[in-house]
């Protein structure tokens, strides 16, 4: 039960991998592009996980309930910025695949290998 | 003016690299990123004389108190690598104009300055900060401009180099970042000072190892430790000429000013070499570093190629320095960050002016150039006597602290690994001299030497590198209290 409890972080691990995973194993650019994301996606999510406590409210003054439980803002503030750092990166990304694909006429890792002989 | 120091070094040339971008004017530019380094480097010469009169400053952002708000921190390990990458960067941008002209196409020169502008700003704020989620911010602006500056390389290659830099890099920092989060879990700061005090108390919690295990990977492939370095050759070799002199001499050393902070101040050498034997992983990968890519530089046609293996060699040398955790050590790995940015700046310069006159940098079109670019060639040797550690240049300094480290150590093999990798840089450097002074040119080609404007700048980074080997009592001096601060030794 402990370990179903757990689940976001089940979820945060198995996104990790399939993302790492697609990243080392494909040779299409977009493809690995996509895993990076998800690898960097997985990441957000741990640190929103950090962040929420069960039952907790969104962290703002409440007229009367000034013993309410709410979730720590920080770790999902910190995310915010790492969402903008994904997106640039993402970007930047597909701009160079645009490019790659110009220069060499494919997007495949072994064909631009052996182009470039 | 002088309290709001740190963070104005890195605001003003934030500020300025939109305006470059939007001038688009590529002299305009060029003249906005000059005054941006020049600004970068006034302020760090300051800070580095206020750190030496007066201890580490500390900056309170939007005056939020730490550690509930971000900390500028200035100790003097932090003023010295904001020295090094503001010296680089007046140096090298001053370098640009002419190169980058020639290299780059003419409308993208606005934005090529605007990226160098943000590359640095990246840089001087790793440097200064106190706060481990601002480092992370910082290292994406430098890496994600330094993406696109080694996509602005001539050859199409550079565009595949780029991008495998930025899959490699972006993982290495989602590392980092899940290194901070767990680290954050844990202490419930950010801040690198709170995060000492507190690290301590939870250090048995299994939560910790794991946290120092990411950022070790994250922080080692930045820095480009062996055998995370498989981006390195081909982003040093594709980039511009500019832009490879530039990030050969700051953004790894950058990366290794990283690792000193977060094992040395943030976990602490108790933790991290004592506990968790840290020396176990870096000592081997830095002697096999050392040894190996030496060997594989000794085999490059391309003379770029040759040197960006040979900054993976040297890299080696710097971490073998700090994985002896010792104040000698780590001052050897200190200094020589200064040294090598010196040396390696110096080289990459020399070949961006035989770029710009012959337009390769295979061996095999240097043929005679001994004579047809005399100050060109020189400088190589300048800077390749630096590489080898020759008495008089400050690669000898480097391998003076580092040999005298391993020995105190009482580890000799190690000694005479520095001395083996003497010994190949004596080879690859050999290499090209050989072909540029013993062999004739091709009479057909009517070469020059480059222009005055390439000249000077390189000859700076040459002539400092001679008298820093020769007076080296500023720099060891930094070196060494900054390593007996990070250490926690009183002196």
């Amino acid at each position: 039960m402990r370990a179903l409890g757990l689940f976001n972080y089940w979820a945060v691990i198995v996104l990790m991998m399939v993302g790492f995973y697609t990243l080392i194993a494909r040779g299409n650019l977009v493809k690995k592009l996509i895993g990076l994301n998800l690898f960097q996606t997985s990441v957000i999510m741990m640190y929103v996980s950090f962040g929420k406590v069960t039952g907790g409210t969104a962290p703002i003054l409440l007229e009367h309930g000034e013993d309410a439980v709410y979730s720590n803002p920080i770790p999902h503030v910190l995310m915010l910025t790492a969402i903008v750092v994904g997106v640039a990166t993402l970007a930047l990304g597909l701009s160079l695949v645009v490019r790659i694909k110009e220069a060499y006429g494919t997007i495949e890792e072994d064909e631009i290998r052996d182009s470039s002989l | 003016m002088s309290q709001h120091l740190p963070v104005l070094l890195v605001v003003i040339p934030l500020l300025l690299a939109p305006i470059a971008a939007l001038v688009n004017r590529w002299k305009a530019a060029w003249v906005i990123a000059v005054g941006a380094a020049f600004w970068a480097l006034y302020a760090s010469v300051s800070l580095v004389r206020i750190v030496l009169d007066q201890g580490a400053l500390s900056y309170e952002m939007g005056g939020w108190a730490a550690p509930y708000g971000i900390e500028y921190r200035v100790d003097l390990a932090s003023a010295f690598v904001a020295l090094i990458v503001s010296v680089i960067a007046a140096v090298t941008i001053l370098y640009a104009r002419t190169s980058v002209q020639r290299e780059v196409s003419e409308d993208r020169g606005a934005l090529f300055y605007s990226a160098f502008i943000l590359c640095m700003t990246g840089l001087l704020g790793i440097a200064v900060t106190g706060d481990v989620f601002n480092v992370f911010v910082f290292l994406e602006v430098s890496s994600l401009s330094a993406y696109a500056l080694i996509a602005m390389g001539q050859d199409r290659r550079a565009l595949t180099a780029s991008f495998q830099y930025l899959i490699m890099g972006s993982v290495g920092a989602t590392f980092i970042v899940i290194g901070i989060g767990l680290l954050y879990v844990m202490t419930g700061t950010l801040n690198m000072a709170d995060l000492a005090e507190r690290i301590p108390e939870v250090a048995s919690n299994r939560t910790i190892p794991v946290a120092f295990t990411f950022l070790t990977v994250g922080i080692t492939l930045k820095l480009a430790l062996f055998p995370l370095h498989l981006w390195l050759p081909n982003a040093y070799t594709y980039a511009p000429s500019a832009v490879t002199a530039f990030i050969a001499s700051t953004m790894t050393k950058v990366a290794v000013y990283l690792l000193l902070r977060f094992f040395f101040t943030i976990f602490g050498a108790d933790f991290s070499f004592g506990q968790m034997h840290l020396e176990m992983v870096l000592m081997p990968l830095a002697v096999v570093a050392i040894l190996t890519m030496s060997l594989v530089a000794i085999y490059q046609d391309n003379v770029k190629r040759l040197l960006a293996y040979s900054s993976v060699a040297q890299i080696g040398y710097m971490v073998l320095g700090i994985s002896f955790a010792s104040v000698l050590g780590v001052t050897a790995g200190i200094i020589h960050l200064f040294n090598h940015a010196l040396m390696k700046g110096a080289l990459f310069m020399a070949m961006g002016c035989i770029m710009y006159s012959i337009g390769s940098v295979r061996i095999d079109k240097m043929a005679g150039l001994g004579k047809k670019m005399p100050w060109t060639m020189a400088a190589f040797v300048g800077g390749g006597l630096s590489l080898i550690g020759v008495p008089f240049t400050v690669g000898f300094i480097s391998k003076w602290y580092l040999v005298q480290a391993a020995l105190e150590r009482g580890m000799w093999p190690i000694a005479a690994v520095v001395m083996v990798g003497s010994l190949m840089a004596v080879v690859y450097v050999w290499k090209v001299v050989e072909v540029a002074y013993f062999q004739t040119a091709d009479p057909d080609h009517d070469i020059k030497e480059a222009p005055l404007s390439l000249l000077i700048p390189t000859w700076a980074l040459v002539a400092a590198s001679f008298y820093f080997g020769i007076d080296a009592t500023t720099t060891s001096d930094i070196a060494t209290k900054a390593a007996e601060a990070l250490l926690g030794v009183m002196p």
